[in-house]
């Protein structure tokens, strides 16, 4: 093997939250079985771009590095996903790397996730059980409803969604998929449910579910095959429910 | 508009009025416009006897121009809240979104010319009928804006069914929605083929 084989990147950069993001390129020796992670490991042991100048290492957001954390979330040839499940074989050169614009950018490929902790605060996304007294046990839950509601429990908050959603955005104040369907698992939970009706006037709130708009690229895009749009189909049912029984009254608040 | 969570109710509302009464208003326009394809007598009958209804104007006002009106309004205000991506999520749903958008702001365009060519006209003294529409698709550029028009209007109207049933939780499983989705492409094509023809027999 005497030709040196190499993988190019083109990588947005920003040096830090509010200034302007630019192109930076870098050129490393290919090696097989490559991540996208791994690549940006080993620019990061030599930062030298394309042009042979020295730079800055990039910085990228990172943990489990097995597709369960979300925090490795990019767009990668301008699809969202967590780069370390992008293998570079199997990724189309120069491989462009950029943040996920929807997020605020902390640096370079960074960005701050924290509104969609904020949405999960806000739908109440658990199952309340503290009290002042043992409040004994909660009402059973059947297996295969378990198993139905797990898929929806897959969500690793990754933004992936978010980022492919056209109605969140900067001119709009909707809270995007993933939370929503998170309301979805704990409407469904038995002792979940007893604060059903909380979570839907909650998300029956300015920004909250009547702004999806059904491009459904969320369901297309959720590396985790969550049925996001069936949650939200869902959701719709639930709250045109509950919409009538909070203007009419109702003996089935949470029932 | 967005204000003190009125949000849901307007989006709800939106939604609602396109169908009912705005989208079956549409329908049964079409319908007694093919009136025309019977020759001019037959359309000026029936054209005639829509004009003629008791209460017309409360009739008018409640079931098209209100409703239209808020559908329009707040319909631009959605429009241009999004941030279409079809650039890079080409899925068929996502094309949809975006066909709705525009097909919505192309009917505001054309309704809003329509009702000032045929209905503004009627209140300053002139007489809707066959020859009034003769004459208007007498300019080959007017035909095809009547045909885009036409034809944006029933998309807009058959897309917009199928997410009034997502919208109102009617369809919520991956099936129903692809059940629905060939119905409303049903609508669309029952409803493009009465329109064209309507058209084409003014010229």
């Amino acid at each position: 093997m005497s030709e040196q084989k190499t993988i190019s990147f083109i990588i947005t950069r920003q040096d830090a939250v509010d200034s302007a993001p630019y192109d930076e390129e870098f050129e490393i020796e290919y090696r097989p079985n490559m991540n996208v992670i791994s690549a940006l490991m080993e620019i990061r042991r030599n930062p030298v771009n394309k042009k042979g100048e020295k730079t800055t290492p990039i910085n990228w957001d990172m943990n489990c590095l097995e597709e369960v954390c979300g925090a490795c979330s990019m767009n990668i040839n301008g699809k969202p996903r967590q780069s370390c499940t992008a293998l570079v074989d199997k990724l189309e050169q120069p491989i462009r790397l950029a943040p996920m614009n929807t997020f605020p950018v902390v640096r370079d490929l960074q960005v701050d996730r924290s509104r969609m902790f904020d949405s999960l605060k806000r739908v109440k996304a658990w199952v309340p059980i503290d009290g002042t007294y043992d409040l004994g046990p909660g009402p059973r839950m059947p297996e295969r409803k378990r198993q139905w509601a797990y898929e929806l429990s897959k969500c690793m908050t990754c933004g992936v969604c978010l980022e492919a959603c056209p109605n969140v955005n900067s001119k709009s104040n909707f809270i995007g998929p993933q939370s929503l369907s998170q309301v979805r698992l704990f409407n469904a939970h038995p002792t979940g449910a007893m604060n059903r009706d909380e979570r839907l006037e909650t998300i029956m709130g300015d920004g909250g579910l009547a702004n999806c708009g059904n491009s459904q690229n969320c369901v297309q895009s959720c590396p985790k095959g969550i049925p996001l749009t069936t949650s939200i189909a869902a959701l719709n049912r639930d709250t045109t429910i509950q919409s009538f029984r909070s203007f009419f009254g109702s003996d089935h608040a949470v029932d | 508009m967005v204000a003190d969570n009125r949000e849901f109710f307007y989006r709800r509302l939106h939604s609602l009025l396109g169908v009912i009464p705005v989208g079956l208003f549409m329908t049964q326009h079409l319908v007694v416009n093919h009136f025309a394809t019977k020759g001019e007598e037959a359309f000026n009958q029936a054209a005639g006897f829509m004009a003629s209804l008791p209460f017309v104007l409360v009739l008018e006002t409640f079931i098209i121009f209100l409703p239209l009106l808020f559908h329009a309004i707040y319909g631009l205000y959605i429009a241009f809240t999004a941030k279409n991506n079809a650039g890079r999520f080409g899925f068929f749903r996502n094309w949809m979104f975006i066909l709705q958008r525009w097909t919505g702001v192309i009917t505001l365009v054309f309704v809003a010319w329509h009702v000032w060519e045929t209905r503004v006209q009627a209140a300053l003294g002139a007489e809707v009928n066959f020859q009034m529409m003769e004459n208007i698709l007498d300019n080959p550029f007017m035909v095809a804006f009547y045909i885009v028009g036409v034809l944006a209007a029933i998309f807009h109207f058959a897309n917009g069914l199928w997410s009034f049933c997502v919208s109102w939780g009617i369809a919520v499983s991956p099936r129903s929605q692809q059940i629905v989705t060939y119905a409303t492409l049903f609508v669309f094509v029952a409803l493009s083929v009465i329109g064209m023809r309507s058209i084409f027999a003014f010229l």
